[in-house]
């Protein structure tokens, strides 16, 4: 009987560990060796064009990354602008079409919340090219909407330059990232549905309003949500690329200010083949990812709220 | 009393679903736009007077020649007339609606008249747009890249998210942790020694690097299965167990036909992340152009052909119709994958 058990236990074992094989084998091949190989790469001046000129340069790279290369740390300044414009943008929208989408004053809540999806499903490159177009200033769509909209002139000569303007550009790339905001309000619409009811009728016994149901019930209630998608946000939008990419073909237009980490990171390693110095950018994408990740973690104990958990 | 009370809220309704209208409609005015912008004439979309549809001059026959109509105003009533000589100091017209009727002079310059135009979608332009960027080039490669992609990625996730939920072995725990730590690495600090190692394999150049790592599972995946698979009860697996299948066939024959659901979810998010790829296959595929996935094809296009506004949102339009029409129709699984992948951590 007993070594019937042992043998159960060891069957289990071995299945298991056969079962997860694949993942096990992608992490050290595709993820753990290269991480660590890249942090090599970074002391090197590693040129594929060149590979027999390689040599150990130290800590050249990294140096020239932080303190002599301005681009360098001006795209990773770009990017940490952007992103809080981009979802801040991008949460306050999913939210508010989540609310919207569950209100009971809205006919046909099913067929609204396919449709206002239906833009992520677009491919990114298409809908820059589609933004592109109608935010132009003299043909676009959006300038003569507001110009109908305002009575105002907006168009042509007086129109807004939303892809030329550098104090808007970083709007305008979050007015783009909107047609993602898809996942993120399903998500959230999901963690509205998962507040129980008993709590608003609660409050509204309490004699709490509408919007005090909203700070106190439901904000909270979705903060978990709000939580992980922050930490998924955020990583995607450090490696930002496509967009800019394909509007201006990593040029930085305009004024260098689309010259994104991640876009000047490709430049280096793909266009210069400097691959030791990009591989010291790459690095510094994944501590920046780090630490906000660390801060979130942090920082959840005071704003994450865990139903069931004793705070 | 009760009915009257109704009827208002019912009209609130109504009014706030129309304000959401309104608001869908500006949200989604850029594909509206591209759409519309697809279906001008070249010659509309360089024109130096707007049109907001895709218009051309309404004309009639008249003597053998196509003669442009103009809304004109004489004697205080404004009628559609056709030109037939066109000066600056005066212009000729003839009526459209009784041409042999002897010709009315009107003093003035015509620039000065509105031109009656007539709806003129250029459908010509999808065809022009389909050949000129080699589009079923494009579209097979997408299929094939996000095809076979996809299988792998469910093959290979299935399979670690069964040992995941179904088999206790030291350090499942720990080992799962790490699983999501994966969802927080960015590309790039992986990239360079793997497109190294593919550059001295010599699969750069090739699908190999798009497509091999997929058969070794990916974090979204495995989380979303192994989500579902837990909710499978056991006792499933134990009576094909007494039965004697192994575990291989009971995740064939009891496990993988009861999570059709989560497989389809994962599936659609795959094939819709590859299909939208763009990052990998310029790093991978650069001046391969017979390879290129419609994103790089499209993105190129939008490079080179920039003064061809019309066919560039033609193509733009098209990569657009595979992914939309496939949502349609599995958005309910859709909804679903991410509501388990976003919520439940």
């Amino acid at each position: 009987m007993r070594t019937r058990a042992l043998s159960l236990k060891t069957w289990e074992r071995r299945w298991g560990y056969l079962f997860i094989a694949p993942w096990v084998i992608g992490f050290l091949a595709l993820y753990l060796m290269p991480m660590i190989a890249s942090l090599g790469f970074s002391f090197t001046n590693f040129n594929p064009a060149t590979p027999e000129k390689t040599v150990w340069v130290g800590l050249e790279n990294w140096s020239r990354a932080i303190f002599a290369d301005k681009e360098a740390l001006a795209s990773v300044v770009k990017i940490l602008s952007f992103i809080p414009i981009c979802l801040g943008m991008s949460f306050i929208s999913a939210f508010v079409l989540a609310i919207v989408l569950n209100s009971k004053m809205l006919l046909g809540k099913s067929l609204y919340r396919t449709l206002f999806y239906l833009p992520t499903m677009i491919p990114l490159v298409a809908s820059a090219i589609m933004w592109y177009g109608a935010l132009n200033a003299q043909t676009g769509w959006i300038d003569q909407l507001l110009a109908t909209a305002t009575g105002l002139p907006l168009t042509g000569q007086n129109g807004i330059r939303w892809v030329d303007s550098p104090s808007l550009i970083y709007v305008t790339y979050s007015m783009i990232s909107l047609w993602g905001v898809g996942n993120t309000f399903v998500i959230f619409l999901a963690g509205l549905q998962g507040v129980p009811t008993e709590l608003y009728e609660a409050a509204e016994i309490d004699g709490a309003g509408w919007w005090r149901r909203l700070f106190r019930i439901t904000l909270p209630m979705v903060t978990p949500v709000l939580f992980f998608n922050l930490i998924i946000g955020v990583i995607g939008l450090l490696q930002y690329f496509t967009v800019p990419y394909v509007m201006n073909n990593g040029t930085g237009y305009p004024n260098d200010l689309t010259n994104f980490v991640m876009v000047y990171f490709y430049r280096q390693s793909f266009a210069y083949f400097n691959m030791g110095y990009g591989a010291v950018l790459a690095w510094l994408i994944f501590i920046l990812g780090l630490i906000f990740t660390a801060i979130l973690f942090g920082t959840q104990k005071r704003w994450v709220y865990y139903a069931g958990e004793k705070r | 009393m009760k009915t009257g009370k109704k009827s208002r809220s019912g009209a609130r309704r109504g009014v706030f679903t129309l304000a959401i209208t309104v608001a869908l409609l500006v949200f989604v005015l850029p594909l509206i736009y591209g759409i519309v912008m697809s279906l001008k004439s070249e010659t509309q979309m360089t024109a130096s007077t707007h049109q907001l549809l895709p218009q051309s001059p309404a004309t009639v026959k008249y003597q053998g020649k196509d003669l442009e109509l103009y809304d004109v105003t004489i004697d205080g009533a404004t009628r559609t007339l056709a030109a037939l000589d066109k000066t600056r100091a005066k212009t000729t017209f003839v009526d459209p609606s009784n041409l042999s009727a002897p010709p009315i002079e009107w003093a003035g310059n015509w620039r000065t008249l509105k031109q009656v135009t007539k709806l003129d979608p250029h459908w010509d332009n999808y065809p022009t747009a389909w050949s000129t960027i080699a589009f079923p080039v494009l579209l097979k490669n997408t299929f094939v890249y996000a095809i076979i992609n996809t299988f792998g990625v469910l093959l290979s996730s299935s399979f670690v998210a069964y040992g995941f939920s179904r088999f206790n072995f030291p350090g499942r725990g720990p080992i799962f942790v790490v699983v999501m730590t994966t969802m927080i690495l960015p590309t790039a600090v992986t990239l360079i020694p793997t497109y190294t190692v593919f550059q001295a394999l010599g699969w750069v150049g090739t699908w190999l690097p798009l497509i091999v790592p997929a058969f070794f599972a990916n974090a979204y995946n495995i989380f979303l299965l192994r989500q579902f698979f837990m909710s499978i009860p056991m006792e499933m697996d134990d009576a094909a167990r007494i039965d004697g299948a192994n575990p291989l066939q009971i995740l064939y024959r009891v496990i993988l036909p009861q999570a059709v659901p989560a497989l389809v979810a994962a599936g659609l998010f795959n094939f819709f992340y590859c299909w939208n790829d763009y990052f990998s296959p310029i790093v991978y595929l650069a001046g391969k152009s017979g390879l290129y996935p419609i994103t790089v094809g499209l993105g190129l296009f939008q490079g080179q052909y920039s003064t061809h506004v019309t066919l560039v949102q033609a193509a733009a339009v098209m990569s657009c119709i595979v992914p939309l029409i496939i949502f349609f129709f599995t958005q309910r699984f859709f909804m679903q994958g991410v509501v388990v992948t976003g919520v439940e951590k």
